[in-house]
C-alpha cells in the first residue's frame, strides 16, 4: 500500500486516497533491479548542416527511491537525456541507439499512444518553468482532476478529493480555497508546488525533474528541495534531478552523474564525487564553485568552454581543456570504467594507471 | 580606508508609480499605487574596495545600482561620487568627468553590446567618446592591449558579439569598462547567466583587474557564495531595505539579522550538505503592500509586538529590534 506522508505531524495514518493500481507490475522489492535503466543511449539531431550527436553512449541505472543528480554545464546533454526517457524527443531529433527500460520493460520503442500512458502515469515530469506544465485557462483544481482521471479510474468526486489532498501535501496554504484559482494567481514557488502535485498525482515510479528550482529564489528553492526529498523518501519514488547547481545536488542526491559533451564523465555516490572527484572535469568543476564554507583567493579555472556539438574534439572530448591530457587522450575515447567506488571515463584510471 | 569614500549613498529611496491608467482608476475608484522599490538605503564604498549588495529577486538591488550610476533619480536621498551628485544640479563639466569614471556591467552582456558593431568598434567607442587617445593607430593598439588584458585574442577584434560565448561577451563588456579608464565599476549580476567554470574565469579576471588598476566595485548578486568570494563588505537587502551591513567575513561567519541567517541556511553548499534541512518559512511579500513595521516579521522566528509596529533602524550594521 502506498501512503501519503504526514504533512507536519498533523495527519499520520495511511491516506484514504492512496492508490495502487491492479494493472501495475509489482515494484521490485529489493534494491537489486533498477526501476529505470538507460543503456548506451544515443540521441541525434539531423540538421541541414549534418547529423549532430547530442547524447553519445549514456548508461545509468536508477534504483527505487533513489535521487540521481545529473550535473554539467549548459549544453552537456542533461535535458536531452531527460527528454529521451519521457519520449519527448521531437524531430529533427531521434533516439538513434541504446535502450531505456522502466521496471524491466522497454519504453524507448513504444508508440506515441503507449507512451502517453507511461508519461504522467509512471513517469512524472517537473520542468524549470512551471508555466510550461500548467494551462493558464484552467484552474489548478481542474488540471489536477483531469490528470488524475486520465491515469486513474476514479470518479469526479474521488479525483477532486485526491487533488485537494495532493495540494495540502505539497504545502499550498489554504488549499481548499485555492483549488479553484488559476496559475497566474500563484507565486513562482507555489506554481512549482502545484506542478509537483501534478507530477505525483498518479504515483509515478520515476520523476524527471529538469532544473526544478533554477528560476526560484534561494529561500523558495530550499523549500522545494525539501519537498521533493520528503515526497520521494516517503513514497519510494525515484528521481532524476537535472541541474547545473552542484549545491542542490549535494543537498538532495544519493548519486550524481557528471555530464560533459553528451557523455557521462563520472558517476558515483554524491559525497565521493564532490569531495574526491576523479575525472579532471569533475575536479575543475568542484574547484570552480565558490563556497560559503571555505575562503579561496582564487577559484579553480578550467580554460575554454564546452565544445559545440558540431565540433566535439576527437578522443576524450575534454582534452583541449584538460591540464592532464596526454597523447592517448587525443586519439582514443575513454570508456566509463569502475574505479574507487564509482565509474569514470578518463585514461588516467584503469589499466593504464 | 583612510581615503574619503568614492561612493556615498545617503538615505536613498525610490518609489515607482504602478497605478492602473488614470481612467480605469477613477472608474474603479482605486487609489494610486506606489511600489517602494528602495527605502532609506545608505552605504559608503572606499577606493579599491568591493562592496556587495545581496538579496533575493525584487529586493531592490538593480534599482540601487541604477541610481548609483545615474540612470535613475532617487525619490529622496543622495548619491555622491567623490562628493558630487550626478543627478542634482543638472549636467556640468564636473558630472561629465565623473560619469566617465563609472561604468556598469550587466547580467546579459549581449543586451549591452551593439550586435552590428565589430568588437574593436565596441571597445574603441568609449576611447573615442572621451578623447582618451587621438590617433587611429593608438586606438587600435589600445584595443589590442585591452583584448589581451581580458583574456581574448587580438584577432577577435574583427568579430561580432554573436560569434562569442556568454563568458567571452562578458570579457568584452569588461574590456569596454577598462577602455573608458573607469575606476568605479558597478556589476549587476555579472556572472548569473554563466556556467560555473566560466563564472570562475570571470570572477578571477575581475579580481586580477581590481588589484592591477585599483578598481572599486559595487557588486550585485543573488548568489551568496559568489558575494562571499568577491566582497570586502556586504549589504543584505530585503524588500527595499538594507537589513544587515558589515564586513563579509563577519557577516557570513556570524550573521546577526534573522533574514541573513535564513538566507545562509537556505543556500545549498557543496561543502556543507544538510545545511538547508533547516525549516525555511514563507515567501517575500509584495513591495506594493509590504508588512508594517519590520517587513520581515511575518517570516521571522523572533518577531515580537514591536516588530509589527516599528521599522527597525539600521544601527551598528543590523536593522532588527531583537539584535539589541
Ligand atoms: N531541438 C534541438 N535541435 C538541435 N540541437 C539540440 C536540440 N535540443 C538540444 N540540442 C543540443 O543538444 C545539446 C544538449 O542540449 P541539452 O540537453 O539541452 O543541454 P543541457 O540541458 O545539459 O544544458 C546542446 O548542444 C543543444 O544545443
Ligand atoms: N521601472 C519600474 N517600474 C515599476 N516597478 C519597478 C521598476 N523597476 C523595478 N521595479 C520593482 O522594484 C522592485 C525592486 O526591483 P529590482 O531593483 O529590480 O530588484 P532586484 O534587482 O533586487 O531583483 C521590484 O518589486 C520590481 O518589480
Ligand atoms: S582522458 Fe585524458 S583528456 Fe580526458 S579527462 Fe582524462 S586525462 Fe584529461
Ligand atoms: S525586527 Fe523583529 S521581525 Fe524584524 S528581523 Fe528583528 S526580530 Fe525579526
Ligand atoms: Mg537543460
Ligand atoms: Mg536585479
Amino acid at each position: 500500500m502506498l501512503t501519503f506522508p504526514p504533512a507536519t505531524g498533523v495527519r499520520t495514518l495511511t491516506h484514504p486516497l492512496a492508490y495502487d493500481s491492479p494493472d501495475r507490475p509489482a515494484r521490485p522489492s529489493g534494491s537489486a533491479a533498477p526501476i529505470l535503466s538507460v543503456r548506451d543511449l544515443r540521441v541525434e539531431f539531423a540538421l541541414r548542416r549534418g547529423v549532430l550527436t547530442a547524447i553519445d553512449g549514456v548508461s545509468f541505472d536508477l534504483a527505487k527511491g533513489e535521487v540521481l543528480g545529473v550535473v554539467g554545464e549548459s549544453g552537456a546533454g542533461k535535458s536531452v537525456t531527460g527528454a529521451a526517457i519521457v519520449g519527448l524527443i521531437d524531430p529533427p531529433g531521434r533516439i538513434a541507439g541504446g535502450e531505456i527500460r522502466l521496471a524491466g520493460e522497454r519504453i524507448d520503442t513504444l508508440s506515441e499512444d503507449e507512451l502517453r500512458r507511461v508519461r504522467g502515469r509512471r513517469i512524472g515530469m517537473i520542468f524549470q518553468d512551471p508555466l510550461t506544465s500548467l494551462n493558464p485557462l484552467f484552474t489548478i483544481g481542474d488540471q489536477l482532476v483531469e490528470t488524475i482521471q486520465a491515469h486513474l479510474p476514479l470518479s469526479g468526486q474521488q479525483a477532486r478529493e485526491r487533488a485537494l489532498a495532493l495540494l495540502v501535501e505539497v504545502g499550498i496554504p489554504a488549499a481548499a480555497e485555492r483549488i479553484g484559482a488559476y496559475p497566474h494567481e500563484f507565486s513562482g514557488g507555489m506554481r512549482q508546488r502545484v506542478v509537483i502535485a501534478l507530477a505525483l498525482c498518479a504515483e509515478p515510479d520515476v520523476v524527471i525533474a529538469d532544473e526544478p528550482t533554477t528560476a526560484l529564489d534561494v529561500s523558495v528553492q530550499a523549500q522545494i528541495i525539501a519537498l521533493i526529498k520528503r515526497l520521494c523518501r516517503e513514497r519510494g519514488t525515484a528521481v532524476m534531478l537535472v541541474t547545473h547547481d552542484m549545491g542542490v545536488i549535494a543537498e538532495t542526491a544519493d548519486r550524481v552523474a557528471v555530464m560533459y559533451a553528451g557523455r557521462i564523465a563520472e558517476i558515483g555516490p554524491v559525497a565521493a564525487v564532490i569531495n574526491e572527484p576523479l575525472h579532471p572535469y569533475s575536479v575543475g568543476l568542484m574547484g570552480a564553485i565558490p563556497s560559503l564554507e571555505h575562503e579561496a583567493s582564487r577559484l579553480t579555472q578550467i580554460p575554454g568552454a564546452m565544445p559545440r556539438l558540431s565540433a566535439i574534439p576527437r578522443g576524450c572530448a575534454f582534452h583541449p581543456r584538460c591540464d592532464r591530457a596526454f597523447d592517448r587522450c587525443t586519439a582514443e575515447r575513454p570508456p566509463l570504467i569502475a574505479e574507487n567506488g564509482r565509474q569514470v571515463a578518463c585514461h588516467l584510471y584503469g589499466d593504464a594507471s | 580606508m583612510t581615503q574619503p569614500p568614492v561612493v556615498r549613498v545617503a538615505g536613498v529611496s525610490r518609489y515607482f508609480d504602478v497605478s492602473k491608467p488614470w481612467l480605469t482608476r477613477v472608474i474603479a475608484r482605486e487609489a494610486r499605487l506606489r511600489l517602494r522599490a528602495v527605502q532609506d538605503v545608505s552605504f559608503d564604498i572606499a577606493r579599491g574596495e568591493t562592496f556587495a549588495l545581496v538579496g533575493e529577486s525584487g529586493s531592490g538591488k538593480t534599482t540601487v545600482a541604477r541610481m548609483v550610476v545615474g540612470l535613475l533619480t532617487p525619490t529622496s536621498g543622495h548619491v555622491r561620487i567623490d562628493g558630487t551628485s550626478l543627478t542634482d544640479g543638472g549636467r556640468t563639466a564636473e558630472t561629465d568627468r565623473l560619469r566617465r569614471r563609472i561604468h556598469m556591467i550587466f547580467q546579459d552582456p549581449y543586451a549591452s553590446l551593439n550586435p552590428r558593431w565589430r568588437i574593436e568598434h565596441i571597445i574603441a567607442e568609449p576611447i573615442r567618446a572621451f578623447d582618451l587617445v587621438d590617433s587611429k593607430a593608438a586606438i587600435a593598439a589600445r584595443v589590442a592591449e585591452l583584448l589581451e588584458l581580458v583574456g581574448l585574442h587580438p584577432a577577435d577584434r574583427s568579430r561580432y558579439p554573436h560569434e562569442f560565448s556568454g563568458g567571452q561577451r562578458q570579457r568584452v563588456a569588461i574590456a569596454r569598462a577598462l577602455a573608458s579608464n573607469a575606476e568605479f565599476v558597478i556589476c549587476d549580476e555579472p556572472t548569473s547567466a554563466l556556467d560555473v567554470s566560466v563564472q570562475a574565469q570571470i570572477l578571477n579576471l575581475m579580481r586580477d583587474l581590481q588589484d592591477r588598476f585599483d578598481l572599486t566595485y559595487l557588486f550585485i548578486s543573488h548568489n551568496l557564495a559568489v558575494v562571499r568570494h568577491m566582497a570586502n563588505r556586504v549589504g543584505v537587502m530585503y524588500l527595499g531595505r538594507i537589513v544587515e551591513l558589515g564586513p563579509g567575513r563577519e557577516l557570513f561567519r556570524a550573521p546577526r539579522h534573522p533574514y541573513t541567517r535564513m538566507l545562509l541556511d537556505a543556500v545549498p553548499d557543496i561543502a556543507a550538505p544538510g545545511r538547508s534541512d533547516r525549516e525555511i518559512a514563507g515567501e517575500i511579500p509584495s513591495p506594493i503592500d509590504p508588512p508594517p513595521g519590520c517587513a520581515f516579521h511575518p517570516r521571522c522566528p523572533l518577531a515580537f509586538d514591536r516588530c509589527r509596529r516599528e521599522v527597525p533602524p539600521l544601527i551598528d550594521g543590523v536593522a532588527c529590534h531583537a539584535a539589541r
